[in-house]
C-alpha cells in the first residue's frame, strides 16, 4: 500500500487538491434555485447508493414474504379458490337471468306487435326418446291451449301443439319427421310443404323442378295447412338440388336459432302478408319525429276501412262484397238469369284514390291497399289488413 | 547565464537541474505577483493583460521539477486570487493547481532553461488557463462566459514574451547548486 502510494503520490496529492478545492467551490455556489452546489452533488452521490440499497432491502424482504412466509399460503388458495367458484356461479346466474329478461323483452315486443293472439310460455322438458324432438311447454288447456296450434318464436316458427294437457303442452317440434306445414318463398312465392327430419335442418317437398327458388330466400309459412297463420318466418333456403319431379331443398329453421327456452303460442291466429325484405333481427332505433311535423290527420272514417285479414280468398270475397254493395246487390237473392253486378265497376277511393283491385299496389301485398298510405320502414312488412311486424322489426333487443 | 545549446529533451529525470529557491523567494515573488495583479491595472490598465500569477506559478512549477510542489503552489496562489476576486473560492485554485502539476510534469521532460521551451510553455500553459477557467465558470457556476480565441492568442502570446523576461529576472534568485 504504501509502495503504491509513493508510486502515484503526485496524482493522489492532485486528486486531493482538486477535490478539496472542488468541495470548496461547491460550498458556495447554488444553483438557480437557491440549492448549495454541495448538497446538490451530495444527494446525486448518495442517492444511487441508497436506491440501491433500499433494492436490496426490498429484494429482500420480499424474498422472505414471498418464498420464505409461505405457511398460510395454501389455505389462503382454497379460500379464494372457492370464492372463484362461488362467483363464476354467481355470474352464471345473473348472465341467465339476463338473458332470460332479454327473451321476456323480445316476446312482449313481438306479442304486442302482432295481430294474432297469443299465449306466452317456458320450456319446462323435453320429450323422452333420441330421435323425438318434441317438448313440453307450461301452458296448457287452462290457458287456452288447444291441440294443432302454433307454437312460435319472435324468429319464426317452432313446431305445434300435439297434445293439450290442462297445465302443459307437448310441441312436435318443426325438426320432428312428423312435423309438416306449408311454405312460401318471399321472392318468388313457390309453395312447399316443409318436413322435419330429425336433423337440425328441414326440407321443402313438392317443389316442382321448374319452379325458381335459390339458397338464402327466406321462407314463410303459406296458411296453407290451417295450423300456421300466413307471414310467419320459418327459414332460410340453404340448399337447392335439382331433382325430378320435385327439387330437393334444405332449409335452416330461423325460429330455434337462439335456443328454446320460452315460446309463443298462437291461441288465435291471423294471416299475414309475407314481407318484402327478410325478417331483420338487428334493432333499428326509429327517432322521434321533429317538433314542428305536422301530425296525420287521423281516420275519421272518410278513409275506408283497413283491407281484411285473411286469405287472397277473404280479400277478393270483402272487394266483391263491396262492388255489390255499391250497386245495390244483394249476393244469394238474385234469381238465375238476373243482372249480376258488374264487378268491374271501379270503387272510387277516399280523395280520389283508384279503386280497390285497379291502382298501383292493388292487392294484398302492394303499398296503399284499400287507399291507405302507410310508411314502410326497413325490415318491416308492407301493410295487409295490419301491418306485420316482423320479427325483430324495428323492435329492439 | 548562457543557454545550453543540447537537446531540449531530456533522456531521464537526472538530467535535468532541480533548482532551488529561499523561503522568501517562494513567498515573496507569488505575493509580489498577486499584488501586481491586484494594484498594477489599477494604475496601469493596459498591464491588466498580464497574469503575473499564472506565470509565476508556471516557473516555479517548471524549474523545481517537482509535482506535487507545482501543484501545491499553483493551489495557494489561486486560492490567493480567489481570495481576492468575486470568484468563489476554488475557481482559479484548480486551474492553478492544475497548471502546476502539468508543467511540473512538463518540466521533468523537456529543458526549461530553453527560452523557446519557456515561450512555447508559457504560450500553451496561459491557453490552458484561460480555456479551463472558461470551462469551469460554465459548468460549475453556469455562467454563460465568452471565449475569445484570437484575444486569448494574443494574449498569451503577449503574456510568453513577457514571462521569458520574468524568468529572466526570476532565475536570478535561483540558489546556487
Amino acid at each position: 500500500m504504501e509502495s503504491f502510494f509513493n508510486r502515484y503520490r503526485s496524482i493522489t496529492v492532485l486528486l486531493l487538491v482538486i477535490l478539496a478545492q472542488l468541495v470548496l467551490v461547491a460550498v458556495q455556489v447554488k444553483n438557480d434555485q437557491d440549492v448549495r452546489m454541495i448538497r446538490i452533488w451530495t444527494v446525486t452521490a448518495v442517492t444511487p447508493v441508497a436506491r440501491i440499497v433500499e433494492a436490496l432491502r426490498g429484494g429482500s424482504l420480499g424474498l422472505i414474504r414471498n418464498y420464505v412466509l409461505l405457511r398460510d399460503a395454501h389455505q389462503e388458495n382454497l379460500m379464494l379458490q372457492a370464492e372463484v367458484d362461488r362467483l363464476k356461479m354467481e355470474n352464471n346466474y345473473l348472465k341467465n337471468e339476463l338473458n332470460m329478461a332479454d327473451r321476456a323483452k323480445a316476446l312482449a315486443v313481438f306479442q304486442s306487435h302482432t295481430p294474432s293472439r297469443t299465449v306466452a310460455a317456458t320450456v319446462i322438458g323435453t320429450g323422452a326418446g333420441t330421435n323425438s324432438k318434441m317438448v313440453l311447454v307450461d301452458r296448457g288447456t287452462v290457458s287456452g291451449v288447444e291441440r294443432g296450434m302454433a307454437v312460435v318464436t319472435p324468429d319464426g316458427i317452432v313446431g305445434k301443439v300435439i297434445t293439450a294437457y290442462p297445465m302443459a303442452s307437448a310441441v312436435l317440434l318443426i325438426t320432428d319427421p312428423d312435423f309438416a306445414a306449408g311454405v312460401i318463398s318471399q321472392k318468388g312465392g313457390v309453395r312447399g310443404t316443409l318436413k322435419g327430419q330429425g336433423t337440425p335442418t328441414c326440407k321443402v317437398d313438392y317443389v316442382p323442378f321448374e319452379e325458381k327458388i335459390e339458397p338464402g330466400e327466406w321462407l314463410y309459412t303459406s296458411g296453407d295447412d290451417r295450423i300456421f297463420p300466413r307471414g310467419f318466418p320459418v327459414g332460410v333456403v340453404k340448399v337447392v338440388r335439382s331433382a325430378q319431379p320435385f327439387k330437393e331443398i334444405l332449409v335452416d329453421p330461423s325460429g330455434m336459432a337462439r335456443g328454446l327456452e320460452d315460446v309463443l303460442i298462437l291461441v288465435g291466429g291471423v294471416h299475414q302478408a309475407i314481407p318484402d325484405t327478410p325478417p331483420v333481427n338487428q334493432p333499428i332505433f326509429i327517432g322521434s319525429p321533429p317538433a314542428d311535423t305536422p301530425k296525420p290527420p287521423e281516420n275519421s272514417g272518410n278513409s275506408p276501412p283497413a283491407a281484411p285479414a285473411g286469405t287472397e280468398a277473404d280479400k277478393l270475397r270483402a272487394q266483391y262484397k263491396d262492388i255489390g254493395e255499391a250497386q245495390g246487390h244483394k249476393f244469394g237473392e238474385g234469381t238465375p238469369g238476373s243482372k249480376p253486378p258488374d264487378f268491374n265497376l271501379k270503387l272510387p277511393g277516399p280523395g280520389g284514390t283508384p279503386a280497390v283491385g285497379q291502382g298501383p299496389g292493388a292487392g294484398d301485398r302492394g303499398p296503399g291497399a284499400g287507399g291507405t298510405t302507410v310508411v314502410q320502414t326497413p325490415g318491416a312488412a308492407p301493410p295487409a289488413s295490419k301491418p306485420a311486424v316482423p320479427p325483430g322489426g324495428a323492435t329492439q333487443r | 547565464m548562457s543557454y545550453s545549446g543540447g537537446p531540449i529533451l531530456l533522456s531521464s529525470q537526472r538530467e535535468g537541474q532541480v533548482s532551488r529557491f529561499s523561503a522568501w523567494v517562494m513567498l515573496a515573488v507569488p505575493l509580489a505577483a498577486i499584488l501586481f495583479q491586484v494594484y498594477v491595472p489599477l494604475f496601469f490598465q493596459f498591464l491588466s493583460f498580464l497574469e503575473m500569477p499564472l506565470l509565476v506559478v508556471v516557473y516555479f512549477a517548471l524549474m523545481r521539477r517537482s509535482q506535487v510542489g507545482g501543484l501545491l503552489v499553483g493551489a495557494v496562489v489561486g486560492l490567493a486570487q480567489d481570495s481576492l476576486s468575486k470568484n468563489p473560492l476554488g475557481m482559479l485554485g484548480i486551474v492553478n493547481t492544475l497548471v502546476g502539476y502539468f508543467a511540473a510534469s512538463v518540466g521533468l521532460r523537456l529543458d526549461v532553461d530553453h527560452p523557446l521551451i519557456r515561450l512555447l510553455l508559457t504560450f500553451f500553459f496561459f491557453l490552458f488557463h484561460q480555456f479551463f477557467y472558461w470551462l469551469m465558470v460554465r459548468a460549475l457556476l453556469g455562467q454563460p462566459l465568452a471565449f475569445e480565441v484570437q484575444r486569448t492568442l494574443v494574449l498569451g502570446l503577449l503574456n510568453a514574451v513577457v514571462g521569458i523576461s520574468l524568468f529572466h529576472f526570476l532565475d536570478r534568485l535561483r540558489k546556487a547548486s
